[in-house]
């Protein structure tokens, strides 16, 4: 028992934990400040493009080791992490009633994997110049083009963090199929807990294949191998095609977490069961499915054969079906609700917003046609800003905010989460919707240095960034409020309508969550 | 007298000034971005003109089918706000509704996707040239080669902001531009350095963007219908002067472009015994 409590106690509580909500909240707190590192990235970058010429950097390579590291940043350290690793570790075995992960040790792996991750990648930056070969580090620039130490670097924490997302992976899937309490069925399971049982299928599958180009990549820059090296018989567009095989579920791994907390919130802030549920779950199950066969739309130009892209194009547009299913559901649960616009629904109703926007334009790219004269282009940046800067982090921000109460036993305040909803809605829009018509121009993408006539629209897009920064430092604030100035938190602070298990807890919940397990009957 | 004669004097310039002016907006009208633009470049190939054509259709479904989802969110936002709705309903389904938002957006794409179709085919598949140009991307710049014209290349490197006349657009402009005839088929080959990286050949204007990779021979084509000067970018990061090699092509009249050749084939014959082209470094260490 002594021994217990020095395991539960002090630095032991977190390095050593098994616990899912400790390991839940690290994460959490491991997510807020990579996204303020990759923030400030993205913050002197859009400083540099404020102005034509070289400002900010002595040479346009330094640029590119910005970005590189922006990209990778915000996807393997900000948002899978906040998502997959913060709310669904919180969350995923207190709605399904579970007393902990199937596997607690594994999870504790998980988490403490992507700490040398972190550390690999943003030395990376400091070493040989950094690499500038951008988040999808296409050989031949990765390999022959980037000598240093620094891709080396990059290749090692992106195995690292994948490693740490496969069995993050296995450990989600075990935990929902085995460890439901009774009643639970698959059908009557929280839609977030869907959302992350498809999330966890897409990472399994896919991570494999991206470890395995990646490890390719790592021998053709060390031990002579030529997979993608033409002279040596291998081609470089076999590594797009590995890459995208993951790229693209990754797209939808970023997004389905999000997803899911939207629906729990937009049902808990119209006082409303969600509309369609079965809809709802095997929308996400097909958006999975088809997320698998859709990758060389990311390839328009690389000079596949005609009919390849014209399949490519129609998998791709088919897409939208699911993703319409969706959104036309969230409103159908708002309809004839009673609801409550609280930080967390903005945010949530931001998000269908914002989401709806880069959909729409994705339904453009989706044309192989018009892509040839989009790709490469700042129109491309505006879309999977607005579904991933926006769409993804707006869905982060509603389920911090949504469930605030519920992990850190106070309440935020209502009133400045709302300007925070609105400096960083204001921000984003004004960021990325200018870059459509950049992208239209003709500017293309990873640029720091653009032809005189783009200044306006940049201009413009840098405004935008700097209020979004500026509203990140606010959210800091928000929360160190909350903190040492919020009140209580209840149980259930928003009421009738959060029918979900975790709600049935204390806030915060004690740190063994269900002595005995409850049992569920229907499905709200 | 002499101030008048002086307002004479900078009324004859300003009028020279913005004839030029115009002058120089004719002639390349069509061919670079301009301040503030939203939309696509003017087309300049009737591959280009079916991409403007298929994306304005585009366009407006994809504004109509946004206003009609942020109608009906504005709207269920407003009807059923606490304030004015009280009571919930416990509606969860309601199948009618949920088959008609699948089929229709389903049908929809349907739709859309047969002129789509018919675009991707009409700008895939090269119909037969009248002229085959080679480009090849280097770091940073791009090699172009005339196969059907004689054993000539060149190389077309940025101009330096202090080389630039008036009127040439900065990141744009290059010392050699690629010269074709206006009104032919054009079939260009896209390949990189075998040693390289992969760069792409990419012209607005034209609705042509192909990648170079190493070890590959891409084909793509277009067929230029105004005389003029066009101006594209690389845009596959291809390192760190990504930013530094521009594409300009410059179309000429047949008379034109065969003085041109006769002219290209003295000037650039020596190219062919020295492989290994001068490589002007621009902002960089490297």
């Amino acid at each position: 028992m002594a021994k217990t409590a020095r395991l539960t106690q002090g630095w032991r509580r977190y390095l050593y934990s098994t616990n899912h909500k400790d390991i839940g909240t690290m994460y959490i707190i491991f997510a807020v400040a990579a996204g303020l590192i990759g923030g400030f990235l993205s913050l002197i970058m859009r400083l540099e493009l404020f102005d034509p010429g070289l400002q900010l950097v002595e040479h346009a390579g330094e640029w590119n080791v910005w970005i590189s590291a922006h990209g990778l940043l915000m996807i393997f350290f900000m948002v899978m992490p906040a998502l997959i690793g913060g709310f669904g570790n919180w969350f995923v075995p207190l709605m399904i009633g579970a007393p902990d992960m199937a596997f607690p040790r594994m999870n504790n792996v998980s988490f403490w994997l992507l700490i040398p991750a972190l550390f690999l990648l943003v030395s990376s930056m400091f070493v040989d110049g950094g690499a500038e070969t951008g988040w999808t580090i296409y050989p031949p620039l990765s390999t022959s083009g980037q000598p240093g130490m620094a891709v080396d670097m990059i290749i090692l924490a992106l195995h690292l963090a994948g490693a740490s997302s496969i069995l993050g992976a296995i450990n989600f899937i075990t935990t929902i199929f085995n460890m439901r309490a009774p009643g639970m069925t698959l059908h009557k399971m929280p839609l977030f807990v869907w959302s992350v049982l498809v999330t966890a299928f897409l990472l399994l599958l896919s991570l494999p294949v991206l470890a395995g180009g990646i490890t390719m990549l790592l021998t053709d820059r060390n031990f002579g191998t030529t997979f993608f090296a033409a002279a040596g018989g291998g081609d470089p567009v076999l590594f797009q095609h590995l890459f995208w095989f993951f790229g693209h579920p990754e797209v939808y791994v970023l997004i389905l977490p999000g997803f899911g907390i939207v629906s729990q919130i937009v049902a808990t802030f119209s006082r409303k069961p969600v509309f369609g549920y079965l809809g709802m779950a095997y929308a996400m199950v097909a958006i999975g499915f088809i997320g698998f066969v859709v990758w060389a739309h990311h390839m328009y130009t690389v000079g596949l054969n005609v009919n390849t892209k014209a399949y490519f194009m129609i998998a791709t547009l088919i897409i939208a079906v699911p993703t319409g299913i969706k959104i036309f559901s969230w409103i159908a649960t708002m309809w004839g609700g009673s609801i409550q616009l609280k930080t967390p629904m903005l945010f949530a109703v931001g998000m269908i917003f914002l989401f709806t926007v880069g959909g729409v334009t994705g339904v453009v790219l989706a044309n192989a046609g018009i892509d040839t004269a989009l790709h490469d282009t700042y129109y491309v940046v505006a879309h999977f800003h607005y579904t991933m800067s926006m769409g993804a982090l707006f869905s982060i921000f509603a389920g911090f905010y949504y469930w605030f109460s519920k992990m850190s036993g106070r309440e935020y305040n209502e009133y400045l989460g709302k300007i925070h909803f609105w400096m960083l809605f204001v921000g984003v829009n004004l960021t990325f919707f200018p870059m459509h018509f950049s992208g239209l121009a003709g500017m293309p993408r990873r640029i720091p240095d653009y032809p005189d006539a783009f200044t306006g629209w940049n201009q413009v897009s840098t405004v935008g960034a700097v209020l979004s920064a500026v509203s990140a430092l606010f959210f800091l604030y928000v929360v160190a409020q909350a903190f040492f100035k919020g009140k209580k938190a209840a149980d259930n602070p928003w009421g009738k309508g959060a029918t979900t298990l975790e709600w049935s807890l204390s806030s915060p919940p004690p740190f063994h969550s269900f002595d005995t397990l409850p049992r569920v009957t229907s499905r709200q | 007298m002499g101030n008048h004669q002086g307002w004479y004097e900078s009324l004859a310039m300003v009028l020279a000034c913005v004839t030029v002016f115009l002058f120089s907006m004719e002639s390349v009208l069509a061919a670079q971005p301009t301040e503030w633009q939203m939309n696509f470049q003017p087309a300049a190939t009737p591959v280009m003109e079916d991409i403007v054509g298929l994306h304005e259709g585009v366009l407006w479904l994809i504004v109509a089918i946004s206003l009609f989802v942020f109608g009906l969110l504005g709207y269920v936002l407003y009807a059923f706000h606490e304030s004015r709705h009280k009571k919930s309903s416990t509606v969860t389904h309601n199948t009618t509704l949920e088959i008609a938002w699948t089929a229709i957006p389903a049908l929809i794409l349907v739709v859309m996707t047969v002129p789509s179709m018919k675009l991707l085919y009409h700008a895939d598949v090269v119909p037969s040239a009248d002229l085959t140009i080679k480009a090849t991307g280097y770091q940073w710049y791009w090699n172009y080669e005339y196969p059907d014209h004689g054993e000539f290349d060149f190389d077309s490197l940025l101009l330096e902001d202090d080389e630039l006349e008036p009127g040439q657009p900065r990141l744009l402009a290059v010392d050699e531009p690629v010269v074709v005839p206006v009104g032919r088929v054009v079939r260009l080959l896209v390949a990189a350095d075998p040693d390289g990286v992969i760069h792409s050949w990419a012209m607005p204007a034209f609705g042509v963007k192909k990648d170079a990779v190493p070890g590959r021979l891409n084909e793509t084509w277009f067929k230029v219908e105004q005389e003029g000067t066009y101006y594209g970018q690389c845009s596959e990061l291809c390192g760190a002067n990504h930013a530094y090699m521009p594409i300009a092509v410059k179309v000429v009249s047949a008379e034109a472009f065969q003085a041109w050749v006769a002219r290209a084939r003295e000037e650039f014959a020596s190219n062919n015994n020295e492989q290994t082209p001068q490589v002007i470094a621009h902002n960089t260490n490297q």
